[in-house]
């Protein structure tokens, strides 16, 4: 009888991704709200875990015909019969529920709930989706490590271009050396004695035996040159690369929002996403990243995210306010020195009348000159959005940072309504991003 | 105990490789074909990882299925499940096909292997090719090939039709799939080469018969509701060939709905659940035959010194808890375990033929003390499935083994009531009820499709015949109807009706989008 054996390990895995795809997309629309809802439980550092989800099961049941488990008359069979004889009764539990055992859980209603998990990347696309973020972005976002090639020692194997003459040259002249191999010096003085021996017409004895010492030892020389190359395979060293992650350099991010009265939940939702989107792209960079939340009213003070998007505050609209509490911890904590340094500020555009002239300073003369970036959007509702179609015109503060982006190319500033609106506040920054990978 | 003439040991050690693997499968199989007489496929043995195995178990375990989400689904439940460690995963698969494939995990240790190919590449593969359900309703050397065709066909549909409708389709028939089958009839064998030719002919017959049918309509005729004379009746029974239990079949023939590649699309699932559909039924002697013989084979290993005292009591442990069966009040009980019911049975039968007791003279008159226990074994495997297995075979020593007892629950008592248990008096009763428990009737409900009025709003009507009154899940059902809506087109209509009085227990018809359902 044939049989055999074979080895199926190395056959690609995923077979069926292809049933995944088809399983994610007919539960998107409930994979979607799942995710909302988690990253608004999340914080704006924790966006880019894949986790488990539990989603309904609305959507991707699969019914047939089948037999109820309740009604009807039954007869069961059980095993491990322990007092019961023929003719016993038995209490049927509470509530109509199963016949012993397991089957207390049954009416399907456990299954209502489908439990999965999601990975990094297919809980990114989820995130991803709203915020329309062009592909290159997308997948230079849910790249896990950025990698620089760096010079690594030598290698006795490598490509033509990366030959180092320097060692190859010094590894063939210690072997040569090692190996006696003839100087080219000592060659042809001795081929030049030969050949004048030769070329004299009449020898004397003392000349004949000179030319008969000297023709093997020149023969022997040749000889030995051929044996002992001026380069040989051996001598070659190739210059070595090694792939590494990014410099392990780190990066602070300031979040500003105004968090007076006139800033609903919505607006704070589609902050927490800007904020968000700004985190992933720093962590894509830096290996630490420290986040700081100020919020503001007419005063500004450093907090916990907790609070910072949680808490309610009442008061009036300073601007200016934040950007002295920013500038402050700057001085203190994070000397631009060490750090990199990006801000967001997300605002409704309020400001106290005469303080955004201030904004302006601050920015201008304090800020812009230490930061690396520094996003600024101003959340509308739909309505005002089609109102303040023009970039130009706005209120006070609008303006007084329209002139800061005049004089500064890494200050962005965008109005938005939608959570669609928010990447292109970076985009300048991802474009950024992407050429330097390019080169 | 036999003799030690070859007493050196397979392997040493949990490690295993492709050697040792050959080495043990010889002497396996020596034992398997030699000693018990067992008549195998060719096998073909793979090796996988445990990602692997997860794919294989998203798609009902066969090498190639076509794609659909209902099997991603199932893999990310049962990933989860594995990774987080609340389920493992099973150290084999094995497919009933010509050669016999069979799945092995890298993960096993070579005790493990040698557990699993004595069980899959022999216990199951003699019964796949010597069980009467399987040789009669399914085809072992067309299967695979037909897989591959069905897997392109319906890839090329997505291309051309695009995934969402051939999605809809697919949903629509797994909803019906356990009512895709023939129970009474013989499904003939699978060719796909000729499947295919064949396809295009039923694809032109039936749109020939499908005109006339529908050329008895009355055009556009509303007013036209007046019901059928009889004879009317009985002729389009007739030409419907109804009543048919074959939901799926009867769709894919006469929906006047449906176009010829989606009628192939259903015609290639109730395929599949054919070929599934003796596996329903033989789950306890299927794995009781694949548990016997692991048990002998690698017990005879041991006493002929090839396998080492460690590797033996690994391979008893797992086996020893996957034959365990919890009693009724146990937590973790959930039904009769089929490994150990089928496990315990054959043990039973080996033990009648050659240590009989007064009692199994008694109750087997033929089989006690035959002593030839392996041809005894092999004819049941060969000529019965569960239910009528467990009729002829299940002993009282058995009965009495497993402590059972059988429990009447009627829901207009409110008190279960004990109908027997494992004495004199109640050998009889336990035992035929357990044995009706795996009537594949009773499994699945028993519905068919009777009657489509075509002259006035060409509602079909199916007929649910309700066995000791257990009715259908309302949720399921009327869910279902919308797939069974969708695929012919017009309104659904199900009665539920008690099997023996005809009364009528419910009903629901599904208009368009809205459903009207009734319980009597």
């Amino acid at each position: 009888m044939h049989h055999h054996f074979i080895d199926r390990r190395a056959n690609p895995k995923d077979k069926s991704l292809g049933n995944r795809q088809r399983f994610l997309r007919r539960a998107r629309a409930r994979i979607k709200e799942v995710v909302n809802k988690s990253v608004q439980d999340r914080n704006v550092g924790d966006v880019a875990g894949g986790e488990t989800i539990t989603i309904p099961a609305k959507g991707i049941e699969e019914p047939q015909f089948r037999n109820s488990r309740h009604g009807g008359n039954r007869s069961r069979v059980f095993t491990g019969n322990k007092e019961y004889v023929t003719g016993d009764q038995i209490d049927k539990p509470q509530g109509g529920g199963g016949q012993g055992g397991k089957e207390g859980s049954d009416d399907g209603e456990g299954e209502d709930d489908f439990r999965f998990s999601l990975t990094r990347e297919e809980f990114l696309d989820m995130f991803f989706e709203d915020l329309e973020l062009p592909d290159l972005v997308k997948t230079s976002l849910q790249e896990v490590h950025s990698v620089k090639m760096h010079r690594a020692g030598h290698a006795a194997s490598g490509t033509p271009t990366n030959l180092n003459v320097l060692r190859t040259m010094r590894n063939a002249h210690g072997r040569r050396i090692a190996l006696h191999r003839p100087s080219r010096a000592a060659v042809e003085r001795l081929e030049r004695e030969v050949a004048d021996l030769r070329a004299k017409p009449v020898l004397d004895d003392e000349e004949q035996v000179r030319l008969a010492e000297l023709e093997p030892q020149l023969e022997a020389l040749l000889r030995k040159m051929r044996v002992v190359p001026y380069i040989d395979p051996v001598d070659i060293r190739y210059n070595r690369y090694e792939a590494r992650p990014n410099p392990n350099t780190k990066a602070v991010m300031f979040c500003l929002m105004d968090v007076s009265g006139s800033m609903g939940e919505r607006e704070k939702d589609l902050a927490k996403r800007f904020f968000m989107l700004l985190h992933l792209f720093l962590e894509r960079r830096y290996k630490r990243i420290e986040v700081v939340f100020i919020r503001h009213t007419h005063h500004a003070e450093e907090v916990d995210e907790q609070t910072f998007f949680y808490s309610p505050e009442t008061g009036g609209t300073v601007v200016s306010t934040a950007l002295v509490e920013m500038q402050r911890i700057m001085k203190e904590r994070f000397p631009s020195g060490e750090w990199n340094i990006y801000a967001a500020q997300a605002s409704d555009g309020e400001n106290f009348s005469g303080d955004s002239a201030l904004c302006h300073e601050l920015l201008t003369n304090e800020i812009m000159p230490l930061v690396q970036y520094y996003a600024y959007i101003e959340i509308l509702d739909e309505r005002e959005f089609d109102i303040f179609q023009d970039a130009r015109s706005g209120a006070a503060l609008w303006r007084a940072y329209q002139e800061v982006a005049d004089g500064w190319h890494n200050f962005a500033m965008k109005r938005i309504a939608k959570p669609a609106d928010i990447y292109p506040v970076f985009r300048e920054l991802f474009a950024h991003k992407a050429k330097e990978r390019v080169g | 105990m036999t003799t030690k003439a070859n007493s050196t040991l397979l392997y040493d050690g949990s490690d295993w490789n492709f050697p040792t693997l050959e080495k043990t499968y010889k002497a396996i199989e020596e034992i398997a074909i030699g000693d018990l007489g067992l008549d195998v496929y060719r096998n073909q043995i793979e090796i996988i990882s445990s990602e692997q195995m997860l794919d294989a178990y998203s798609s009902v375990g066969m090498p190639l299925m076509y794609q659909h989400w209902s099997f991603g689904k199932r893999f990310a439940r049962d990933e989860m499940m594995y990774r987080k460690g609340y389920q493992g995963l099973a150290y084999e698969i094995v497919i009933n096909s010509n050669p016999c494939i069979s799945y092995n995990m890298e993960e096993n240790t070579m005790a493990m292997q040698t557990l699993v190919m004595a069980h899959a590449a022999f216990g199951h593969n003699h019964f796949f090719k010597n069980n009467y359900l399987f040789r009669q309703w399914t085809d072992a050397d067309g299967i695979l090939e037909y897989l591959q065709f069905a897997k392109s066909y319906i890839a090329k549909c997505e291309e051309k039709h695009g995934a969402r409708s051939v999605e809809e389709i697919l949903d629509a028939a797994h909803a019906l799939m356990d009512h895709g089958v023939f129970r009474y009839r013989r499904p003939p064998p699978l060719s796909t080469r000729e499947e295919e030719s064949k396809r295009r002919e039923r694809q032109e017959y039936e749109a020939r018969t499908f005109n006339d049918l529908w050329r008895t309509l009355p055009a556009s005729d509303k007013n036209a509701a007046v019901s059928d004379s009889e004879e009317e009746r009985l002729q389009r029974r007739k030409l419907l060939k109804l009543p048919q239990e074959n939901i799926l079949y009867f769709l894919e023939k006469f929906s006047p709905v449906l176009e010829p590649w989606q009628r192939e699309l259903l015609h290639i699932v109730r395929t599949i659940a054919q070929y599934f559909y003796p596996q329903k039924q033989t789950k306890v002697m299927n794995e009781g035959c694949a548990t016997f013989v692991h048990y002998y084979i690698v017990n005879t290993l041991y006493d002929q010194g090839r396998i080492s005292e460690g590797a033996l009591l690994e391979i008893l442990h797992s086996h020893s808890s996957v034959v365990m069966q919890p009693t009724y009040d146990d937590p973790r009980y959930s039904g009769m375990n089929p490994y150990a019911l089928g496990f315990e049975m054959m043990c039973d039968i080996k033990r009648i033929c050659t240590e009989p007791t007064d009692e199994d003279r008694q109750w087997f008159p033929d089989l006690a003390g035959s002593g030839d226990w392996r041809s005894a074994l092999r004819y049941a495997w060969a000529n019965y499935r569960d239910e009528s297995f467990i009729l002829q075979y299940l002993s009282p020593h058995l009965m009495r083994k497993f402590r059972m007892f059988l429990i009447a629950d009627d829901e207009n008592e409110s008190q279960y009531q004990v109908k027997g248990i494992h004495d004199e008096a109640g050998f009889r009763k336990v035992r035929a009820a357990l044995a009706q428990s795996y009537e594949i009737g009773r499994l699945d409900p028993d519905i068919q499709v009777v009657d489509a009025d075509l002259k006035g709003d060409r509602c079909l009507s199916l007929r649910h015949l309700a066995l000791d009154r257990i009715p259908l899940d309302t949720k399921e059902r009327d869910q279902t109807l919308k797939h069974l809506r969708r695929l012919w087109g017009y309104d659904v209509h199900i009665e539920s009706v008690d099997r023996d009085s005809g009364a009528l227990i419910s009903e629901a018809r599904l208009t368009g989008e809205r459903l009207e359902a009734s319980i009597r």
